[in-house]
């Protein structure tokens, strides 16, 4: 059993978005860079499957140099070896055709990501690289287990979840709740270190989009409070000032 | 050459979200001089289909294919990148949905597409082709160069209010190829909650957090939103708690909404949260705790008990 994992490093959910260079550049300065909280669900599925399993997984980052600490810690978690694709990943075409160029190389059983990225929120690598693999996709999954080489999955849908099932191989966007979330531990720190990370130049087209230039939303208004004892002239104002019910 | 829109049902509806998808993609048409044509996939009735006139559709292609009737991404992106092929399209228009969204990737695939997620503006055409999309989980916005052949924009909801018109599209019967290949994924079985305005359509939403004090208390949450004709919604650490189902929980990693009014009831707007609901048009905070941070992003906020408050206004709701 061989699993793909990719993963993002992205600010953290914290993080005070702000834009320098002219609104062109993420200002990082004093951002804490993360695994992209699906993604590190889909890492930890990929463990918890190893650990029941005995099934290898390499963890796949397109990113610049700087995304190397957050591969690092995927490899303390539990992955055998790391590959880099050193590259900006602005556009989901691009992304996904690096992915399943190093797809094509090795086969995997499982390749499976979060279900969207939480800088771009694009939510489209993961099925663009089932097209490009011709091999099913499928997104958000809640929940993964194996029967031989048949997936049991749910999947998140609007107002409630729907069962699936699909043989191997297969693309997954995956999401909460599919596996708690691991933390490395001193044995995993230290192994992580000598685990091989290869990067590997990009391949293939052009990116099909690219950002002119990023923009922060205007402050609201001020608040206007309304005393609760007098609770009941909010449904008012929200009738006859905000026009909305 | 038209500007081809996926229309997306429920239960033998175009969706709401898809209504104003459909305006957005004739706006389009009109700005680049062609057409506007909607690819509805499923089983609907003529009067409904035809009603996509009303948001600006000039034609509709139908699939309705048996083996369609069920949602299916994968078999979905191959009827949308056959009509998309008939009409010449080279700008496709959806909204963002959990079908649509797993539709769409395929079909970039397929058309090997410039995508534009989480589109919140109608492009600007002076130079090139240019959206305004949300990222950062809201927090920001990009403007995106498309720059491929074929582009496909996925619009969010509250992108644009559509304008009705009398008009009705002719329906043409639309049968392009399928493949096995299409259906390997086999669904066993769904839950839905029925009858309840889905939260990413809803207009009003009212939501509720930790300051419920339990699941059993969300009865005053329900009849407010009933009243208000609202869907309900959740911070996340309702949902980790199970109180309420994760496909209501709202927030950096659950669903990311923009209704025309969201309020929240004890919640206290950790930086997570307001990422999945700062685009709402109007917000409204609710919370015993005068220094919760959500007042500071909130356009109307009382500070109160949330047992005294709700059921107070759920009776003013009702007395309008």
């Amino acid at each position: 059993m061989k699993i793909l994992v990719c993963v993002t490093s992205v600010p953290d959910t914290t993080t005070k978005i702000a834009f320098t260079d002219n609104n062109t550049k993420l200002n990082k300065a004093g951002v804490t860079f993360i695994t992209g909280p699906y993604d590190d669900y889909a890492l930890a599925r990929a463990v918890e499957l190893k650990e029941k399993t005995g099934a290898s997984i390499t963890v796949l980052n397109v990113g610049e140099a700087d995304s190397e600490p957050v591969i690092r810690k995927c490899l303390a978690i539990g992955a055998d070896d790391a590959i880099r694709v050193n590259a900006e990943p602005t556009d989901a075409y691009f992304v996904a055709e690096q992915i399943a160029a190093i797809a094509q190389k090795t086969n995997y059983d499982l390749i499976l990501m979060g279900r969207e990225s939480i800088d771009y929120n694009g939510g489209q690598v993961h099925g663009i690289v089932g097209e490009m693999l011709d091999i099913p996709s499928i997104s958000p999954v809640m929940q993964l287990d194996l029967d031989g080489d048949t997936a049991k999955i749910t999947r998140e849908i609007e107002g409630g979840k729907e069962s699936l099932e699909a043989k191997l191989p297969l693309v997954l966007g995956c999401q909460e709740p599919i596996a708690e979330w691991k933390i490395p531990n001193m044995r995993g720190i230290m192994t992580a270190r000598t685990k091989p990370l290869t990067v590997v130049e990009p391949t293939g087209t052009d990116k099909l989009t690219t950002v002119a230039s990023y923009e922060l939303p205007a402050p609201r208004g001020a608040v206007k409070m309304i005393p609760a004892d007098q609770a009941e002239t909010l449904i008012q104002l929200l009738h006859t000032e905000a026009k909305i019910i | 050459m038209s500007v081809l829109i996926f229309a997306e049902l429920d239960e033998g509806k175009i969706k709401k979200s898809s209504q104003e998808a459909i305006f957005y993609g004739a706006k389009v048409a009109e700005m680049t001089g062609t057409s506007a044509t909607a690819i509805i996939v499923g089983a609907a009735d003529d009067s409904e289909l035809s009603s996509a006139g009303r948001f600006g559709a000039t034609k509709v292609l139908h699939a309705a294919d048996a083996k369609l009737t069920e949602p299916n991404g994968m078999a979905y992106a191959t009827v949308v990148a056959a009509a998309a092929q008939q009409e010449g399209s080279k700008v496709i228009v959806l909204a963002k949905s959990s079908l649509a969204d797993a539709m769409t990737a395929r079909l970039a695939g397929k058309l090997k597409a410039g995508l534009a997620a989480n589109v919140i503006e109608l492009p600007d055409l002076s130079n090139g082709f240019r959206v305004k999309s949300s990222i950062y989980t809201g927090k920001a916005f990009a403007y995106n160069d498309l720059k491929a052949d074929v582009k496909i924009l996925a619009i969010k909801k509250n992108t644009i209010t559509p304008e009705e018109k009398d008009a009705s599209a002719p329906v043409e019967a639309f049968t392009p190829a399928l493949s096995e290949g299409d259906f390997v994924i086999s669904v066993k079985s769904t839950e839905k909650s029925s009858g309840d305005i889905l939260l990413p359509e809803a207009d009003l939403v009212v939501s509720a957090g930790r300051g419920l004090k339990g699941p059993e208390n969300w009865g005053i949450v329900e009849d407010l939103a009933k009243a208000l004709h609202a869907a309900t919604a959740c911070s996340k650490p309702v949902s980790d708690l199970d109180w309420r189902p994760h496909s209501e929980h709202v927030g950096q990693t659950g669903l990311k909404i923009s209704p025309n009014l969201y309020i929240a009831c004890g919640i206290s707007g950790a930086i997570q949260h307001l990422a999945g609901v700062n685009s709402s048009k109007v917000i409204v905070v609710i919370n015993k705790d005068p220094e919760a941070p959500f007042f500071k992003s909130a356009d109307y906020g009382i500070v109160g008990d949330v047992f005294d408050v709700i059921p107070r206004l759920t009776k003013a709701v009702k007395a309008l």
